[in-house]
C-alpha cells in the first residue's frame, strides 16, 4: 500500500492490518491532526520569538501596545516566510546559480 | 480469537473480529497530542519567565521573584492566545484570497 499522496504529509499511513474498513477514517484523522499540530507548533514558535520583541517586564495585564506588537509580529513573521519562499523561487528560476545570489 | 470487552463488531464486512477500535485510538492520540502541547508550552514558559524574573540566582526564590513568575505565566498565556488568534486570522484571510 502506498502512503497518502499529495498532502505533503511526512507521516505514513498506518498499517491496515486489523483495522478492517477503518483506514480512510484514520487517514483523514491523521491529516487533520497533522495540520492542527503544524498550527500549534507555529504558535509556540512565534510566541517565543515575539515575546522577545514585544514584552518588557511582565505586568498585571497585556497592555494594548504589547498586544498590537504581538499581532504585527505574527503578520511580519508570515510575510518574512513568504518573502523568503518567493525570492528563493525567483533566484532558482533565473540563470544565475543560487550560490551567486546568496552573495548579494 | 480475541473477544474484546469493548464490543467487537466494527461492521465494514471485515473478516476478523474487531481487535482495534479506531475511535478509541483516535481519542488516545488526541490526548497524547494535548499532553505534548501542554509540555511544550510549559517548557517555553519556564524558559522565558526564568529569564525575565530571576537575576542573580540566590539561595531561594524571594517574594518579588515569585510574584514576577506568577504574572509572567499569565502574560505568557495572554501572549500565546493573542498569537494564536492573529495567526488564525491571517490563515483565514489567506484562504479567502485564494
Amino acid at each position: 500500500r502506498e502512503g497518502p499522496g499529495g498532502t505533503g504529509s511526512a507521516m505514513d499511513a498506518p498499517s491496515a492490518a486489523g483495522l478492517g474498513g477503518a483506514e480512510p477514517q484514520l487517514q483523514r484523522f491523521i491529516e487533520v491532526e497533522t495540520q492542527k499540530q503544524r498550527f500549534q507548533q507555529l504558535v509556540h514558535q512565534m510566541t517565543e520569538l515575539c515575546w522577545e520583541k514585544c514584552m518588557d517586564k511582565p505586568g498585571p495585564k497585556l497592555d494594548s501596545r504589547a498586544e498590537t506588537c504581538f499581532v504585527n509580529c505574527v503578520e511580519r513573521f508570515i510575510d518574512t516566510s513568504q518573502f523568503i519562499l518567493n525570492r528563493l523561487e525567483q533566484t532558482q528560476k533565473s540563470k544565475s546559480a543560487f550560490s551567486e545570489s546568496l552573495s548579494d | 480469537g480475541m473477544e474484546s470487552g469493548f464490543g467487537s463488531d466494527f461492521g465494514s464486512g471485515g473478516g476478523g473480529g474487531g481487535k482495534l477500535d479506531p475511535g478509541l485510538i483516535m481519542e488516545q492520540v488526541k490526548v497524547q497530542i494535548a499532553v505534548a502541547n501542554a509540555q511544550e508550552l510549559l517548557q517555553r514558559m519556564t524558559d522565558k519567565c526564568f529569564r525575565k524574573c530571576i537575576g542573580k540566582p540566590g539561595g531561594a526564590l524571594d517574594n518579588s521573584e515569585q510574584k514576577c513568575i506568577a504574572m509572567c505565566m499569565d502574560r505568557y498565556m495572554d501572549s500565546w492566545n493573542t498569537v494564536s488568534r492573529a495567526y488564525n486570522s491571517r490563515l483565514q484571510r489567506e484562504r479567502a484570497n485564494m
